[in-house]
């Protein structure tokens, strides 16, 4: 199912975030969500009432309270009572969900939020949980070990070295020091943080994510009530979303197919032709997969948030790629930019959505 | 490929899949503030700036109207029984005896009713609009917790009028 030009066309038009931080202790998640709605909304001058559509992205495993995002809602308000959906995905595809809707022509405008506590429960296990339950979940395999499977078949493959990714890490970590909602920064040289432990071979600390509590924000809108709420929207050009199987034994891990074939879907070429593209890429070795996978040129300036090394809210760091790919549209330092969204072991399901500028072609 | 008859063995109908997991809970300034009172013998909601619906507990914002709760108020000791179920089911580690009063009851003063115990009467005497107090622990025994409420009992005063409750069913 390819997603290109039929429909209305499809804008970013806000973005906002919370302080990604290590462990949010005090605060409840309605009270983490709530700044951020009332930014997303006053950046633009709207309320709630302007809202079409709601949908959210989140996970009950994270906090171990069911139907945690029935009760965050209330971060939103919701009388008169309004539409509303959920996924339990990270919050790149509750906008990819807001998107459709907003294409079929129901409605113009759409809040997305998301919000993820990774610090309240043992991530470990809860990360087994989302594997096959048969032969791989019994095994309880850290989500570190299963990456570093993969950056493993890399380094064997001859793809990448180990400086390689700390080339990867050094970058992200150095670029996030313009980010004041990045939870990790600093600038310290590959070569220094190759005297990193390891903390599984072959991935040493730098290469690895942080734990991050976070929630983030978008306002989507359609056709003129995107130019009507923003002097340069973010147009969606293009959205799609593939999945891998779910048995990592009968995948190739040193490639991303599945990212290659969204961005296609995406209407994104062999070479992504972007200015900025915002990748999803928990661990170091995983960007090096995707700029492979989506034919990104050293041209193109990669994770100038800091990207996921810098903070990685589950169910939020998608979403926060495709909110920073589009806040750099909406600031005029990029034309086009490339957002992608991951989920699941390995990189086993990818979003890719293309973003620009120019109002895509298909009127309005 | 055996499958289960070739090799003479009964197929895998079950597999059992143990799973634990711990969380550290988070209840937030709203409710924090809530839970201390709780240590205190006192109520505690907060007001919503827009509709002034006071919430107890709290959870930190306006269900209604999505902002933030941010006036503190202090509720009545009393309230009204607005709804409430006779349970007559034993279960393990009871340690009230069967019949006993789970009730919906309403501050005075509060627009949100909770969940509370009614003891010092009997069962079938229980009325919608009831008239209750809360009963506290001993000093000593306060915490954080709704169990700081040992139970809820009858004032005594006259019924409350449906008109005054119909809302918070
Ligand atoms: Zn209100």
């Amino acid at each position: 199912m390819s997603a290109a030009p039929t429909g209305r066309p499809v804008a970013v038009v806000s973005f906002a975030q919370s302080p990604q931080v290590r462990r949010e202790d005090h605060r409840n998640e309605v009270e983490m969500l709530m700044p951020v709605v009332e930014e997303v909304f006053s950046r633009i001058g709207v309320t709630k009432a302007d809202m079409g559509f709601v949908c959210s992205g989140s996970s009950d495993y994270l906090v171990g309270a069911p139907f945690s995002f029935v009760s965050a809602l209330d971060a939103v308000g919701v009388w008169p009572p309004m539409r509303e959906s959920h996924v339990e995905m990270d919050g790149a595809w509750a906008l990819y969900e807001a998107w459709t809707m907003l294409r079929a022509g129901d409605v113009d405008t759409a809040l997305v939020y998301s919000f993820g506590r990774s610090s309240p429960g043992q991530l470990a296990k809860i990360l087994a949980l989302q594997l096959d339950p048969y032969y791989l979940a019994p095994l309880w395999p850290p989500p570190t070990a299963l990456a570093a499977l993969q950056a493993r078949a890399v380094i064997d493959a001859g793809r990448a070295t180990e400086e390689d990714f700390a080339e990867v890490a050094a970058r992200s970590r150095r670029q996030a020091l313009a980010n004041p909602h990045a939870q990790l920064s600093g600038d310290r040289a590959p070569g220094e943080l190759m005297k990193d432990d390891y903390v599984v071979s072959p991935l040493r600390r730098h290469a690895l994510p942080p734990i991050t509590d976070g929630a983030a924000a978008v306002v989507l809108a359609a056709g003129e009530r995107a130019t009507e709420l923003c002097d340069r929207p973010a147009w969606i050009t293009g959205i799609d979303h593939r999945i891998e199987t779910h048995a990592l034994g009968a995948r190739d891990l040193t490639s991303s197919p599945s990212t290659t074939l969204a961005a296609r879907g995406a209407g994104l070429g062999e070479r992504a032709a972007v200015d900025v593209a915002e990748l999803h890429a928990p661990y170091a070795h995983q960007e090096l997969i995707l700029r492979d996978a989506l034919g990104l040129g050293a041209e193109v300036s990669v994770n100038p948030s800091g990207g996921a090394l810098a903070a990685n809210a589950l169910m939020v760091a998608g979403l926060i790629r495709i909110g920073e790919a589009a806040q750099r549209i909406m600031d005029g330092s990029a034309a086009r930019a490339l957002a992608h969204a991951t989920s699941g072991p390995c990189l086993q399901q990818n979003l890719v959505c293309a973003l620009a500028a120019e109002t895509p072609s298909g009127g309005r | 490929m055996t499958d289960a008859t070739s090799t003479g063995q009964e197929p895998v109908a079950i597999m059992e899949s143990p799973i634990h997991v711990d969380y550290r809970f988070t209840a937030g300034l709203a409710q924090s503030r809530f839970l201390k009172g709780l240590s205190q013998g006192r109520f505690l909601g907060q007001r919503c700036p827009r509709c002034h619906k006071v919430y107890v507990p709290p959870r930190g914002s306006c269900p209604t109207d999505g902002v933030p709760t941010t006036d503190e108020v202090e509720l009545s000791n009393q309230g009204t029984v607005t709804t409430y179920c006779v349970v007559n089911v034993p279960f393990q580690g009871q340690s009230i005896e069967i019949p006993y009063i789970c009730a919906q009851i309403l501050l005075d003063g509060a627009n949100l009713a909770f969940m509370g115990l009614i003891q010092e009467i009997a069962a079938d005497q229980v009325r919608m609009g009831m008239r209750v107090e809360a009963v506290w622990v001993p000093p000593e025994e306060l915490g954080p917790t709704m169990a700081s409420v040992r139970h809820f009992r009858p004032t005594g005063e006259p019924d409350a009028d449906y008109e005054s409750f119909k809302e918070y069913l």
